[in-house]
């Protein structure tokens, strides 16, 4: 087990730069997504640690040795992947130990550490099988056994549930879990799904066009984005972002979203906002959960206004609502009861304890 | 299947599905029809032999009914398997076939290997002009490599003209190009995610080859086998020019040869010889094919 380290890590391919210059600490035994769009660079930068690519600039280290031009065998890695990978020609037993046979490691010691991890994934009835009489979940399975006999420093993941149905996928996910708190190790995992990054990781690194947008451990991200592309990523339905400005009246700062509605922002934002100029383009940055029915006493920091629904979509313990303000689609939550219906008007309120001002130019949450 | 779908579409549906089950009834008569041809024209040939080499000399001369046989004897195949220069035919062909399956293997599968998966420079026009040198037609070829031949003779005091085993060193150019290719082919429908957990897991090129892309591909492998196979038994061209002696004669040229002399045509013996000779690649064809549908069927490359 050891810890991973990337230092300006840059991946070129003749006219596209796919990694633009990251920089990662990933701590032993810690859990770590990289997250975001297809495209951003994850499954390059997680092949570039696994040795499958060579760096173009910059360094990678595992376990402080600078493994830049280390190949993968020496590295001491293993690695999921999507497609599961598995030989075919393979039995399950013989797949997940051909990495320790090449070593030449001691039979019983080979047939010892498959039991163990056959075991612990619950596949031992399945050893004797072929891939091709698995099922996706049992596959998948077997591609994770295969990483974990051979006790390497650090796991990696290629989006390795990508290829199961939504059910299986959750089931999956909590089997992973289980399997990173049995052993421990260091694992670095790529998806696009941000669902599966919350619930995974330690930390969860958003990246976006080959660079990194933020780090942060899935509260930070959720409560505390950098930007609005991690705001809106993460979190769904996605966070709501409606053109406002600043404005003073009667001396309180206030938000403006529509020539009708302005809200007094809570005094802790209003001192956090007050040296950004009134002309500036700003989005407030709302979640659904904040736009919620009215009640009868608002907390201090709830504003109240009255709209008119555009569509309801109930989901049972709760209902999405969507209207428009400003020309951008809001959604919202709100309790079953609270007579939400399509294009009927509605009395909400929104929490601005918990809103983001966003700069709508450069994006940067303020 | 298609009465079945007419019976759940119900009657509304019925004309649209009844008319595509006739078309489809048209299409499978028509082609059993060319099948059955197919089959009349090419094992009318191998029937006309076996009845004729089951014939005494006496009898083929004779006027009678060509196509029945009024006193079968087994003498042209006692004559065939009790001369020693039928023999050395059959062995000479027997080795060439072997070696130049297995020097086929030995060449191609590695560089199959490596032009489909090690990118190097160039490596995409090599795959390519590896698969044009096949187009090159061998009554092309023969002069210039005849000539080569002789100077590698002059120069080094090698003989090889007039040997039987030149032939090793001829057929690898027809055979190497054609099975690369198709190796080439199976090999990068191989995911490249297999390797690449075979790298990690600790193998090297070597090892990825033997150990994960020969196993996978075994169905192509064996496809290419039985092309070189073919290819080194049937060839006539070749050993018609560069081997001349009796005893380097390989079987197709060695039956032609030996068994018309002059104007006086042994047809028994010539049907029976080439019978023999086509025995050993349908056994072959009989015992491989096996495998290499269920290889096909395995679905071999699929995780
Ligand atoms: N072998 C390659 N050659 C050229 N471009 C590549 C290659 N592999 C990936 N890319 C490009 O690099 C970028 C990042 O790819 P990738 O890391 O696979 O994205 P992700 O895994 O986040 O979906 C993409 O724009 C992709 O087109
Ligand atoms: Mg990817």
């Amino acid at each position: 087990m050891a810890d991973v380290t990337l230092r300006k890590v840059v991946k070129r391919y003749d006219e596209v730069e796919a990694v633009r210059g990251i920089d990662l600490d990933i701590a032993d035994h810690e859990f770590v997504v990289l997250v975001g769009p297809s495209g951003c660079g994850k499954s390059t930068t997680l092949r570039m640690i696994a040795g499958l690519e060579d760096i173009s600039d910059g360094d990678i280290m595992i376990g402080g040795d600078v493994v830049n031009d280390v190949p993968p065998k020496d590295r001491d890695i293993a690695m999921v992947f999507q497609n599961y990978a598995l030989y075919p020609h393979m039995t399950v037993a013989e797949n997940m130990s051909f990495g320790l046979r090449l070593k030449r490691y001691p039979k019983a010691e080979i047939k010892s550490r498959v039991d163990e991890a056959a075991r612990m994934l619950d596949i031992v009835e399945l050893v004797d099988r072929k891939p091709k009489q698995l099922s996706g979940g049992q596959r998948q399975r077997v591609a994770m056994g295969r990483a974990i006999v051979r006790n390497p420093k650090v796991f990696l993941f290629d989006e390795p549930l990508s290829n199961l149905d939504a059910k299986l996928r959750v089931q999956m996910r909590i089997e992973i879990k289980k399997v990173h708190q049995k052993v421990r190790t260091t694992t670095v995992y790529v998806t696009h799904d941000q669902v599966e990054a919350m619930t995974l990781a330690d930390r969860v690194v958003v990246m976006n066009h080959g660079r990194i947008e933020q780090i942060g451990t899935p509260n930070e991200l959720y409560h505390k984005p950098a930007t609005k592309f991690v705001a809106s990523f993460i979190g769904s339905p996605a966070m709501n972002f409606i053109p406002c400005r600043l404005e003073e009246l009667a001396g309180k700062l206030h938000v403006r979203l529509t020539d009708r509605i302005a809200f007094p922002l809570p005094p802790a934002r209003a001192a956090r906002y007050q040296r950004i100029p009134r002309d500036d383009k700003l989005l407030l940055g709302l979640r659904p959960e904040h736009i919620a029915e009215a009640r009868p006493h608002p907390a201090p920091g709830v504003e109240t206004f009255d709209t008119v629904l555009d569509v309801t979509e109930p989901m049972g313990m709760e209902t999405l609502i969507y209207f428009t303000l400003e020309g951008a689609q809001v959604c919202g939550r709100v309790n079953p009861n609270a007579g939400a219906q399509d294009g009927a008007p509605l009395r909400l309120a929104v929490d601005l304890n918990n809103m983001h001002l966003l700069n709508e130019v450069t994006g940067v949450v303020l | 299947m298609s009465t079945l779908t007419v019976d759940k579409a119900g009657p509304t549906r019925k004309v649209k599905y009844g008319s595509m089950s006739r078309d489809r009834a048209w299409a499978l008569r028509w082609s059993y029809f060319f099948l059955i041809l197919f089959a009349i024209f090419s094992l009318v040939p191998p029937l006309y032999m076996l009845i004729t080499s089951l014939k005494s000399s006496a009898e083929i001369s004779a006027a009678t009914n060509p196509w029945w046989v009024f006193h079968p004897t087994l003498s042209n195949y006692i004559e065939l398997l009790t001369s020693n220069q039928f023999l050395r035919f059959f062995w000479n062909s027997a080795m060439v076939a072997i070696i130049v399956v297995t020097i086929t293997m030995l060449i191609s599968v590695p560089a199959a290997f490596a032009l489909a998966r090690m990118k190097f420079w160039g490596s995409a026009t090599l795959a390519t002009g590896v698969f044009l040198t096949y187009l090159i037609p061998d009554s092309l070829l023969f002069i210039p490599l005849f000539k080569m031949l002789v100077m590698v003779g002059d120069w080094t005091g090698i003989q090889l003209i007039n040997r039987w085993y030149v032939l090793l060193f001829i057929y690898p150019t027809l055979t190497v190009p054609f099975c690369t290719w198709i190796m080439i082919g199976y090999f990068a429908s191989i995911p490249k995610e297999l390797d690449e957990a075979a790298i990690i897991d600790g193998a090297s090129w070597f090892q990825t080859l033997t150990r994960i892309f020969i196993p996978v591909a075994l169905p192509g492998i064996i496809a290419a086998t039985i092309f070189a196979f073919t290819v080194s038994w049937a060839q006539f061209l070749y050993p018609l020019v560069f081997t001349t002696s009796t005893d380097q004669l390989v079987l197709p040229v060695g039956i032609i040869t030996t068994l018309i002399k002059g104007d006086v045509f042994n047809w028994g013996q010539i049907m029976t010889g080439a019978l023999l000779g086509a025995a050993p690649p349908l056994i072959i064809y009989a015992f491989l094919m096996d495998y290499y549908i269920a290889g096909l069927t395995a679905g071999a490359t699929k995780g």
